[in-house]
């Protein structure tokens, strides 16, 4: 019995112990009717070397293009350590560290990762992660209505270079609070968030103004006038943001004259594989004056009995198992164990570690755009400054393209930008990380070169 | 000592670095960050030691038993976390085109198909990661369901007291007021007081059964009627989903949306707190709202369904397509499992539960229903200990630990008072069970001698008890990061 370890000797002595006949007589409580037969559509289970051949034939049926795809998840480097580590079992089989003393492993890494995230960030706190950068934008913005005491207002500024599908996941969540998403569009020529369409917007009330770094486009938004402008009309500023390319550029928490309040995002780049969309993580900090507001667990350093240093959750005051219809969020989990890869895979790497996977993913994605648009037939769609992804245009359906390279080429050509902009034309979006090599990207552009001109 | 009290200017895990970079031609200088992150700057060695020396203070599945009470904490086979983490899986880009990707999406077709068997429901959606996600997207879809009705003027969603927390947080989330139900002597829902609640103001009601009390609600299908019958709909909250896998099924049961915790069922592993996946399923009703992305076929091939062809979901719950990699785990177990290994998972669960359960009661300890058959999991009470010895369920709980066995979960359900929830999985063996017996039995007698002993504990582990009060007093939630932060 797969995962079962008792013998028949085992199962008697139970039984005889418990005084009924049969395992069947422990289901007596359930009614005759409800009981379900057999589960005919389930197969028949496999062990473990058949279940791995299947496993090995599907994975190798999708193979491992090369890529120059991003738009929210990206393919860097991950050292060997990480994930070694990460899935021994003490951290990979561990529950949530309820049970403190039991749990300082958990603990004190956590609190590791929130004191990194946090000064990655140049925030005063963080939590101890959320689902997906998403979700976290989703939950940030929550936290804004629930933190801004100034206003009544559940309008939220929402600036349309954000990422689309963080627009929609978060329009899922807290629509049904009644708080409405208003969008603030971009300037077609920069591919920045137009201040321009925002001073206009100034006259009525919102909660918050969302500012993406870099944005959907990659393109660098100017964050120092947006955060200025949200404190000026006492608006809560929320950046969402690439951790990684906070290594390089200016963090949340030092943009305009006071830092945003609150500052979330996709941790993936920080050591987590791609692995088709998840398990990621979110990461949220915030200004200190907000950290009762915030959604998740927070873990703290405390003392013990002796005076000992130790781990502890704290304020769980705001968490749902405490105040159940009252709390901060329903949210019960973090991504704890891709946590646990982020801060190993910081720890590797260190601040300049950081600082030159995101310069090495700009200079490669530089390159990538000065080369792909000398191709004819391809330019840059924006002129404003980008980090490690850029829009090209091109003359040709980028869906059929995007196909061809994937099925005669073996590479993933980026992301098709007009399926959600349709105003930027046949709009591609390409990445280079630090993993493409000069070859890697040669190799792209002389395959786009010979598609669009022969 | 932390990482950071570690670090030395200047070191670094030399084999990581990328090549050196000194372009930065095209980003305007007041763009750059100035400040150097606090990140620490030790050798790859430093790292490897440090963090593997942490993972030793944890207890985990692999090296403790865990009888934690509406968590199943069952052992978590390697074969699911080896072959998820082959290259082509944990490589593979969430946007790539489904032609580089038919076998990932084969296995999460297969997966949506075994879950609908086993749970009963017509649908299902992998999407939401987490069972509070699914929580929240079982409600969305009730009230979606409504509003398309235009039966607008439910606003009260029900919530039996034992309930997890999570239930009443959901509903709030989808902007519901919660009103709860009193559980009856036994250990079910009070049927009259659910008579009462109920009207035209009732969006639906959120159960846990078996409940969070360990017993099989009987009337079940009784609820279910009079919930239809006033318009509402039923939601089933799956983290005791162990206790039933493959001998009842929730859409046998009358109930309209499920959400699954495969971090619990379906054994994927817990990370120290996630990730987990929440999958949801639904009857044909609740079907057109289910959220994206879902698993189908186009042209015979495998694809991603989105808001094109779903276009009542209530959308997206994450960036992608959920914990993908948790699903792929929650599949090889499945698949391993089969028809025949899922109803074994009930009935091991449940006579090792009852084992337990008569055991301890054997050796003192009260049953909070000791009338009742225990399902997967049981209660004890420790109120009559609490009266006379002035001892606690947090002091047997953390007396435990020094006697390597994890804690029961205490404090919940609520409303049982000096509760230890206690759920010993499947996967456990009788020797294991009868060395928490043996403990539990030693506990009692240490109890009564010298309740000091037990109050103080634990007294073996990395740290002793740790003062709450003062972690939330003198908020010290980042290491050395701008001043001291005092809350």
């Amino acid at each position: 019995m797969p995962f079962i370890p008792h013998s028949e000797q085992d199962i008697e002595q139970m039984l005889s112990a418990i005084g009924v006949g049969s395992i069947d007589d422990l289901f007596d409580e359930i009614p005759d009717d409800l009981r379900c037969g057999e589960l005919e559509k389930i197969p028949v289970g496999m062990n473990e070397m058949e279940v791995t051949r299947l496993l090995r034939e599907k994975a190798a049926q999708d193979g491992l293009p090369l890529c120059f795809l991003g738009a929210g998840a990206y393919e860097h480097h991950i050292p060997a350590a990480v994930w070694e580590i990460t899935t021994r079992g003490e951290f990979y089989s561990a529950y949530t560290p309820y049970q403190a003393e039991a749990s300082q492993g958990t603990l004190q890494l956590l609190y590791e990762y929130q004191s990194m995230m946090a000064s990655l960030m140049a925030m005063d706190v963080s939590n101890a992660s959320l689902y997906d950068g998403a979700s976290a934008l989703a939950e940030a913005v929550l936290m804004a209505v629930r933190a801004n005491k100034k206003t009544k207002s559940r309008k939220i500024l929402m600036p349309l270079a954000t990422h689309p599908v963080y627009r929609s996941v978060t329009e899922a969540i807290v629509k049904n609070q009644n708080i409405e998403l208003v969008n603030v569009p971009f300037d077609l020529a920069t591919g920045q968030t137009d201040l321009a369409a925002l001073e206009e917007l100034s006259a009525d009330d919102f909660a918050a103004l969302v500012i993406p770094q870099p944005n959907f486009f990659g393109v660098l938004e100017n964050v120092d006038a947006l955060t200025t402008w949200a404190a000026a009309n006492k608006i809560i500023s929320i950046a969402v943001v690439n951790p990684m390319a906070m290594a390089l550029l200016k963090p949340p928490g030092e943009w305009g004259d006071t830092g945003v309040d609150i500052a979330c995002g996709e941790g993936q780049p920080l050591g987590v594989p791609l692995a088709s969309g998840g398990p990621y993580f979110g990461f949220m900090c915030c200004k200190q004056q907000h950290v009762r507001q915030m959604p998740g667990r927070i873990i703290g350093r405390t003392t013990d009995l002796e005076g000992k240093q130790g781990f502890t959750l704290t304020l769980q005051a705001r968490e749902q198992h405490i105040r159940r219809s009252k709390a901060t969020s329903n949210i019960c989990t973090n991504q704890g164990l891709l946590v646990t890869a982020a801060t190993i895979y910081m720890s590797l790497l260190g601040p300049e570690g950081l600082k030159k996977v995101a310069l090495n993913s700009h200079k490669n994605t530089q390159l990538l755009s000065n080369r792909l648009t000398s191709i004819k037939g391809v330019k840059a769609v924006f002129s404003g400054a980008t980090f490690h992804e850029c829009v090209i245009q091109l003359e040709t359906d980028v869906k059929q393209l995007i196909n061809t390279f994937a099925r005669e080429h073996h590479i993933l050509a980026g992301f098709e930008v007009s399926a959600h902009y349709p105003e930027l034309g046949n709009a591609l979006m390409v990445c280079a990380t630090e993993t493409r090599t000069e070859n890697d990207i040669e190799q792209f552009v002389t395959t786009l070169d010979t598609l669009l001109n022969g | 000592m932390l990482i950071f009290e570690q670090s030395h200017n200047g070191r670094a895990s030399n084999a990581q670095l990328p090549q050196d970079s000194d372009t930065l031609a095209s980003l305007p200088a007041d763009a750059l960050r100035v400040s150097k992150p606090n990140l620490p700057e030790v050798s790859e060695m430093q790292v490897v030691r440090h963090f593997t020396r942490l993972s030793q203070k944890n207890f985990s599945i692999d090296t403790h038993f865990y009888p934690l009470g509406s968590c199943t904490m069952k052992y978590n086979p390697r074969a699911c976390n080896t072959l998820a983490s082959l290259p082509e899986f944990t490589g593979r880009h969430p946007l790539g085109p489904s032609l580089h990707g038919q076998g990932f999406l084969s296995c999460m077709y297969e997966l949506q198909g075994m879950l609908k068997e086993v749970t009963g429901m017509q649908a299902v959606s992998l999407s939401p990661a987490a069972g509070a996600q699914g929580e929240f997207a079982g409600v969305a879809m009730i009230k979606a369901y409504h509003d398309d009705r235009k039966d607008t003027a439910r606003c009260e969603i029900l919530v039996p007291d034992a309930a997890h927390g999570t239930n009443p947080a959901s509903a709030v989330m989808c902007g519901y007021k919660v009103r709860e139900i009193p559980t009856g002597k036994n250990g079910d829902v009070d049927i009259e007081a659910l008579k009462e609640a109920i009207g035209p103001q009732t969006a639906g009601i959120m159960l846990t059964n078996p409940s969070t009390l360990g017993v099989f609600d009987r009337k079940i299908k009784e609820i279910a009627g009079i919930v239809h019958d006033a318009g509402g709909l039923l939601y089933y909250d799956g983290a005791n989903l162990n206790a039933i896998l493959g001998k009842v099924r929730p859409g046998d049961m009358g109930f309209d949306v499920i959400h699954m915790n495969l971090h619990k069922t379906f054994s994927t592993p817990h990370g120290g707190g996630g990730p987990g996946a929440g999958p949801v399923g639904v009857s044909k009703r609740l079907k057109p709202y289910l959220p994206v992305p879902i698993v189908g076929k186009k042209e015979g091939q495998y694809a991603l369904l989105d808001e094109n062809d779903c276009p009542k979901t209530i959308g997206r719950m994450s960036a992608f397509a959920g914990n993908a990699g948790v699903l792929l785990r929650a599949y090889i177990y499945a698949k391993m499992l089969g028809r025949e290994g899922m109803s074994r998972v009930a009935e091991f669960a449940t006579l090792n539960a009852n084992y337990l359960l008569k055991r301890l009661m054997e050796v003192g300890y009260d049953a909070a229903y000791p009338d009742r058959r225990a399902t997967h999991e049981f209660i004890l009470t420790l109120k009559k200990q609490a009266k006379e010895l002035d001892v606690t369920a947090m002091d047997v709980a953390k007396r435990l630990l020094d006697y390597d066995f994890h804690a029961p979960t205490t404090y919940f359900p609520l409303l049982i008072p000096e509760c230890l929830l206690i759920e010993p999985t499947e996967t456990e063996a009788k020797e294991t069970l009868d060395g928490f017996i043996d403990t539990m039995a030693k506990i009692l007698v240490e109890a009564k001698d010298d309740a000091q002993l037990l109050k103080q504990a634990p007294y073996t582990l990395p740290v002793r008890r740790l003062d709450d009060v003062k972690a939330v007093k003198q908020l010290d939630v980042v290491w050395n990061n701008k001043t001291e932060l005092n809350g």
